[in-house]
């Protein structure tokens, strides 16, 4: 019987990372000295289940190298060894790295070992150190059994020429036990090809003895140069220590050799088959998973909800039975409106199948708070606020990234060392918190320290030096801030370490912005600052502003949409290039005639005719000119690139309430669309003015 | 068709051992720890239980003696999987009861051969 392992890999997988969550989190909790069985034994367990898993499965790198954790584990657990600093942040270590073997196995490639070994090569000194007798003592304790085991008989195929007998070995075998075996005629060639002094067969047998491997081993000795063979123990039967009768008796050999049907018998190592195995699924490069283990009450609620809709239908089908009456359209109306309410709650209930607590990315930050603040030298209490708010996967997913590059920056930046802090009068030990909640639609992520807050005078000087505002700007407190985000702007003195890696916070922002979202900051010199995140809380809706444009209805994302305004002529002037633009409180901002970018015919083409929708994306706001604004509704996304293909300067389609498709409007391919250049926050230079004022 | 009991708190060993055992013809029902095991045992019987024994809740050896207490399972073959450095735990396990024992990391043809043993 030949068993395909692949189909348990994936479970394998994912209660692998599970476990070593488990561990990260059971690690941190740890205080040395102080020890905890139950805790021990969690972390004890996750790498036991690991390691047993990637050896049955084939991973044995990582079997490997959970084998001297696991080691180590058990001495604690056991009480032989003391839990020390060193061993936490090593098993910290060693759980990072671990991620980062399974990682590459889960996408079907070679994990490096580099790491690993070096990790395994600091467990082996521990271990070494005072514990050679550990080893010794577990040997000595044996208990009697009746073993199973499997020996693999692969001999190369001139066995026959240095004069061994494969049968005298297999009697001598069967001596030792009751033995079974089958045979691997695989490497069987063609009938022409078959030379009769040359061995092609391979077997494997399974025995069942009192003797130890030992004896087994010696069996075969003879042809130990002639064959491969490996000789695995299974398992076994206990046997009373008391000797009965019957298990006295028991060294009478049973020689019953089964020569077995070959055709059923081709017993091949599981890991070969798996490694060999071509890669059925496309491999994963990034770590987003593909399954979501979904909660039984949501599953039910579901149910629940199929179940109403179920009535409703059934109320409408005998509604629409017979004649119409007044009685009945009432009722038919009614059941309407039910429609409706289960419908919505039905959606409701779907989108909370996507939705997990926010835990899934907060948990990772105990381990990097602990991590960065060693290396910084500086005293950091991580707090936690709303940890069961839910957002969607796909979201979570994406800004666990940003939010890691928040909380560096936070502790790089803004937190002082504690010689600082007592000099500023303040708790040698900073704060950081992270706080989650729900607002409208919306979920708002704020990351906050009690640290120095934004350094404004830097700030402006830094954005003067870049080119980015001139001296003679006069800026707010809070528009220096806003300036961190423009591209290119890092105000770190050194290159540390933590930051300065080239990713900037404009990088944050526009990660944050792929996702519909946005980001403020807020700070006060010496108090502290905060940052906070927007996100909707899925990808699948939208909130859209409708416009029409002719007689198409296209749709504008609400979040980017500043303002929407009637255009006074006097302030537009045409500017080099052919683009308009409106001043606007002192704002030089270009305008975009949608339907020339869409090539719309029928549609308001004088600019005081219409409206013009001011709208934001990558730090450079421009103008849309519509006919007109009409309602805002959340709608469904539906991807064109799936269904038809990418189209420039649109994000995606949905269907209206009357069928029609709609387009939403993608701002920032818009404005590369309209090949303007980045105005950023610069004053333009004014040229021909359209109308002069007055 | 004999019914055996799997018990294993990790799922992909749990499903690994469940679909073997069903391809080499046992009607298998499994659990993932001992004190689930316990309750399903105790519903309806078994002709053999194949358990780990590092469990939350309530680990195989326990499991093992609770069972072997039970009327119903005073001779029913258990065994329990371990590795194979793990030779104290098989003292333990024998004293609990246990009928014999499984190496850890072990194949599917590995653990035919040893289940094949005791339940035909």
């Amino acid at each position: 019987m030949s068993i395909d392992l692949s189909q348990f890999f994936e479970v394998f997988f994912e209660e692998s990372f599970e476990g070593l969550d488990a561990m990260e989190a059971e690690l941190l909790n740890l205080e040395p000295g102080d020890l905890d069985s139950e805790t021990i034994n969690t972390i004890f367990r996750a790498a036991h289940s690991i390691k047993g898993g990637s050896g049955t499965f084939g991973f044995n790198s990582v079997a490997d190298f959970t084998h001297v954790l696991e080691t180590l584990l058990d001495q604690i657990r056991n009480g032989e060894r003391n839990l020390e600093t060193i061993h936490v942040n090593l098993l910290l270590k060693s759980v990072d790295c671990l991620r980062e073997m399974l990682g590459a196995l889960q996408s079907e490639q070679e994990p490096d070992l580099t790491e690993s070994n070096v990790l395994k090569a600091e467990f082996e000194i521990i271990l070494n150190i005072s514990h050679d007798e550990t080893k010794e003592s577990n040997t000595s304790v044996n208990t009697k059994s009746l073993d199973t085991y499997q020996v693999d008989f692969k001999p190369l195929h001139h066995l026959f020429k240095t004069g061994n007998e494969p049968l005298y070995l297999f009697s001598e075998l069967a001596d030792l036990g009751e033995c079974s075996v089958s045979s691997d005629l695989t490497d069987l060639p063609d009938i022409h090809d078959i030379q009769p002094d040359e061995c092609y067969i391979a077997w494997t047998f399974f025995v069942e003895t009192h003797e130890d491997d030992n004896k087994i081993k010696e069996i075969f000795e003879w042809v130990e140069d002639d064959a491969k063979i490996e000789i695995t123990l299974c398992g076994g039967l206990f046997e009373d220590d008391e000797p009965t009768p019957e298990t006295t008796a028991a060294p009478e050999p049973k020689t019953t050799v089964k020569e077995s049907n070959p055709e059923s018998e081709t017993v091949k190592a599981p890991t070969k088959e798996a490694s060999n195995e071509p890669a059925k699924k496309p491999a994963k490069t990034s770590g987003e998973s593909t399954s979501i283990r979904v909660g039984i009450d949501k599953v039910d609620s579901l149910i629940n909800m199929v179940g109403e809709l179920v009535i409703t239908q059934a109320m409408l089908t005998q509604l629409g039975e017979g004649d119409m009456t007044e009685n009945k359209q009432m009722a038919l109306k009614e059941g309407l409106a039910q429609l409706a309410h289960n419908t919505r709650d039905l959606q409701e209930s779907v989108m909370r199948i996507r939705m997990m607590p926010i835990s899934f990315v907060f948990s990772r930050f105990p381990r990097l708070v602990r991590d960065i603040s060693q290396k910084l030298n500086k005293e950091v209490e991580l707090k936690l606020i709303g940890e069961t708010t839910e957002l969607d996967k796909t979201v979570m997913e994406k800004i666990s990234d940003p939010m890691v590059h928040l909380v560096r920056n936070s502790l790089d930046h803004g937190l002082e060392t504690p010689e600082h802090r007592i000099e500023a009068g303040k708790e040698p030990v900073g704060k950081v918190t992270l706080n989650a909640f729900h607002q409208g639609g919306n979920i708002v992520i704020e990351i906050m320290d009690d640290g120095n807050g934004l350094n404004t005078d830097k700030i402006q000087s830094k954005a003067i030096e870049k080119g980015l505002i001139h001296e003679d700007d006069s800026l707010t407190d809070d528009e220096i801030n806003d300036l961190i985000f423009l591209p290119g702007f890092s105000t770190a003195d050194a290159v540390s370490d933590l930051s300065g890696r080239g990713v900037g916070m404009d990088v944050v922002k526009r990660n944050i912005h792929a996702l519909n979202g946005s980001i403020d900051v807020t700070s006060e010199r010496g108090k502290g600052s905060t940052f906070t995140i927007r996100l909707p809380l899925t990808l699948a809706i939208l909130d859209g502003q409708l416009v029409t444009l002719g007689k198409h209805t296209y749709i504008v994302p609400l979040i980017s949409i500043v303002e929407s305004l009637q255009v006074d002529l006097k302030q537009v002037n045409c500017v080099g290039g052919g683009v308009d633009v409106l001043r606007l409180r002192d704002e030089y901002i270009p305008i975009l005639r949608l339907f020339q970018i869409f090539n719309h015919t029928g549609a308001i083409e004088e600019l005081d005719k219409g409206l013009l929708v001011i709208v934001e994306s990558d730090n450079q706001k421009v103008g849309l000119l519509v006919d007109d604004l009409l309602a805002q509704q959340q709608v469904v996304i539906k991807s064109l690139e799936a269904n038809y293909q990418k189209v420039d300067g649109v994000s995606g389609a949905t269907i209206l309430g009357d069928g029609r498709v709609s387009l939403i409007v993608d701002i920032s391919g818009l404005i590369k669309l309209a090949g303007l250049k980045r105005a950023g926050s610069q004053k333009l230079a004014i040229d021909n003015p359209m109308l002069e004022p007055g | 068709m004999k019914k055996i009991l799997a018990v294993d708190d990790s799922a992909s060993m749990r499903q690994m051992v469940s679909f073997t055992l069903k391809k080499a013809g046992f009607d298998v029902t499994d659990a993932k720890d001992g004190s689930e095991a316990l309750g399903i045992a105790k519903q309806g019987t078994f002709d053999a239980v194949i358990s780990d024994v590092n469990m939350p809740i309530m680990d195989g050896i326990t499991l093992i003696r609770e069972l072997r207490a039970l009327p119903e399972y005073k001779f029913t073959p258990m065994l329990m999987l371990t590795t194979e450095s793990g030779l104290d735990k098989k003292t333990e396990g024998k004293a609990a009861g246990a009928t014999g024992w499984i190496v850890k990391p072990f194949n599917p043809e590995q653990l035919l051969a040893v289940i094949k043993k005791v339940i035909r």
